[in-house]
């Protein structure tokens, strides 16, 4: 099999992934647009490998791959930055949650407390 | 609610992590000083018996689901004071190293400030530090000092009285990272135009556990410290909007 067969398969495998997590619901809506559109480009840019050659040449890159790792890496920067931010407002959130769950728990224990108290004294 | 004419509501709250050999002293050390006083132990995901041993203690307990950091038990505490009304909350360190006599004294100095801290370096106190610890908390004391517009010798401090607009500020913007709750909770204080003052308390060794004091902890410490700081004065607080709500929510008691 000829490595062009390979890297075709592999982005399809790629992209299919993406699809089926989207089906069973397991990405958010924000983030499957996302990963769809890099499925698809990564599809592109695989079965016609001469469009990142001729953008690489318009935008005076040398060597084609190199253009494909700058932008890679740089949107994978991107993303994980991305993911730390969501990562420390879920975490903001859940610590709020936790504390309000205490206080209602002492809330009710004590509300509880005075009603008991309250029938037994009827 | 019912607006009392004078006076503060007081709440003492004692974060507590794992205390359960400590904790139950404290609580009862505190109802010797002021025998009047709400005692609120916040378990911040203790392992041990330590919400068992305050609520025999006589304590309220807030039993965290998780471990929180010091930051988080102490906004949990605030939010708590908030909710039932309270117009002052005071730290009390579950270890023990506070001494709860002096309660009275940050209680009193509350109606001059809407923080007081309650400084280990005072005249006549017994609380040593040495090496790259005490350069930090130079430093620190230093800047805050500047900022506070007056003098703050103890800026780390735990043992702190919190009320007056300092008490709603700090139920929802109460600084959870490493260091928050002492340094950066007074720089967001000072920001929102808190005033600040301290009186001098007393230190004592605490119950259990032990104290850090290895060389290159206190300089790990010393980086922590001054990290945090900075993070602190290039935030954004959004510290206008909550100091207009001071109204607590009510209380269906």
């Amino acid at each position: 099999m000829s490595p062009y067969i390979i890297e075709v398969i592999g982005s399809i495998l790629v992209l299919a992934g993406i699809f089926e997590l989207l089906r069973r619901r397991q990405l958010s809506e924000k983030y499957t647009v996302l990963w769809l559109v890099v499925g698809v480009v990564l599809l592109v840019l695989t079965v016609f490998p001469n469009v990142l050659v001729s953008i690489s040449r318009s935008a005076g890159v040398t060597i084609p791959a190199n253009l494909l790792f700058f932008v890679a890496i740089v949107f994978l920067i991107c993303v994980a930055l991305h993911l730390s931010w969501e990562l420390s407002r879920l975490e903001n959130e859940t610590r709020k949650l936790a504390e309000d769950l205490a206080i209602l728990r002492l809330d009710l224990d004590e509300h509880t407390a005075r009603t008991r108290a309250d029938d037994t004294r009827s | 609610m019912s607006s009392e004419p004078a006076g503060e509501r007081a709440l003492i709250v004692v974060p507590a992590w794992n205390e359960e050999q400590a904790v139950g002293e404290t609580v009862r050390e505190i109802y010797a000083a002021m025998p009047m006083i709400d005692v609120l132990v916040v378990d911040d995901g203790s392992s041990d018996r330590t919400a068992e041993v305050a609520r025999a203690a006589g304590a309220k307990v807030l039993e965290l689901s998780y471990n929180l950091g010091v930051g988080g038990a102490m906004r949990a505490g605030f939010r708590y004071a908030v909710r039932h009304g309270y117009t002052a909350a005071v730290q009390v360190d579950a270890d023990g190293q506070h001494d709860p006599r002096d309660l009275p004294v940050l209680l009193a100095k509350l109606s001059e400030a809407d923080i007081v801290i309650g400084s280990r370096f005072e005249d006549g106190h017994d609380y040593e530090v040495s090496g790259p610890r005490k350069w930090a908390m130079a430093a620190l004391s230093k800047v805050l000092s500047r900022l506070a517009g007056t003098r703050l010798a103890d800026t780390t401090s735990g043992f702190k009285a919190t009320g007056g607009r300092a008490l709603p500020l700090f139920a929802q913007h109460y600084p959870v990272e490493y260091l928050g709750d002492t340094v950066e909770s007074l720089v967001i204080a000072l920001r929102a135009g808190c005033r600040v003052a301290q009186v001098p308390a007393h230190m004592r060794a605490r119950r259990g556990g032990k104290p850090s004091h290895a060389p290159w902890k206190a300089t790990v410490y010393l980086f922590r410290a001054g990290f945090a700081l900075l993070l602190a004065l290039v935030r954004r607080w959004d510290v206008t909007t909550v100091t207009q709500q001071v109204a607590p929510s009510m209380e269906g008691s």
